[in-house]
């Protein structure tokens, strides 16, 4: 289990989200690639990888010699999921309870 | 422009072989998908992704490369309307991994063409799908996966 705080954590500092928007454009990077138009050092970015790897927001696969990085943005889908997707739930009943009550109307 | 990959990957309290039935079995899959998946999973067998509202519309189909339960499936994956491009078939990995007494499932979706509407729809699609997996296989209940689209 990704423990919530580790995602949050993981977001709260700007060189990770940075990271995080470099895998979004261009996804699956080495570390060099990542590093080639970030101003930071490879053992930096090499940390901060670490961090997002913990909490699941980033995951490696090897291709050859290389590793590779891809955003993974499943955490924050659970995120989504435990606190907005109750609203959409919601709306989405209040539409159909409408709709049958429009309906019924019409049938009366 | 090379083929794009994007990589999925879920943490889910559940055995190895129960998220296996989970995502070959058309009557769980119906529940957190959409969509019922429907083959005999043998190498070489074609698989279907149809439409769980009853008017058992295809929307994605694919030959299966590999199955070896619980642990890897591996799947290629088309719209029917371009059966006839292979270029645009692009491929898709299941890997399944005990981890304590979890496992950790990774979707890998491979050979996609670069900007196409394929690309896009999966990209939604796939976090959404494994968010409610998980919750149904942890809860008893799925998401309302497609939600808000």
């Amino acid at each position: 289990m990704v423990d919530t705080d580790l995602v949050f954590k993981a977001l709260a500092d700007r060189s990770r989200r940075l990271l995080l928007d470099r895998l979004n454009e261009h996804n699956g990077q080495t570390l060099r690639e990542l590093c080639a138009h970030l101003d930071m050092t490879r053992q930096a970015a090499t940390q901060h990888l670490g961090v997002l790897e913990a909490a699941h927001l980033v995951v490696t696969k090897r291709r050859g010699r290389e590793k590779l990085h891809f955003l993974n943005p499943v955490p924050l889908q659970e995120i989504y999921d435990r606190w907005i997707s109750r609203f959409e739930r919601s709306r989405v009943r209040a539409m159909r309870e409408l709709k049958q009550r429009l309906e019924g109307m019409k049938s009366a | 422009m090379p083929d794009a990959t994007f990589v999925y990957s879920i943490y889910i309290a559940q055995s190895p072989e129960t998220v296996w039935k989970a995502l070959l079995d058309g009557e769980f899959t119906r529940q957190y998908w959409g969509h019922e998946n429907v083959s005999d999973w043998r190498p070489g067998s074609l698989w279907e992704h149809r439409r769980g509202d009853g008017s058992g519309r295809i929307s994605i189909l694919g030959e299966v490369i590999e199955a070896r339960a619980p642990h890897r499936l591996v799947i290629t994956w088309a719209d029917p309307a371009d059966r006839g491009r292979p270029d645009r078939r692009s491929r898709v990995t299941f890997d399944i991994e005990p981890i304590a007494e979890m496992v950790r499932l990774t979707v890998t979706h491979e050979d996609l063409e670069p900007g196409s509407e394929m690309e896009r729809k999966i990209s939604s699609g796939w976090p959404r799908v494994l968010s409610s997996l998980k919750s149904l296989l942890e809860t008893g209940r799925p998401l309302p996966t497609w939600a808000g689209q």
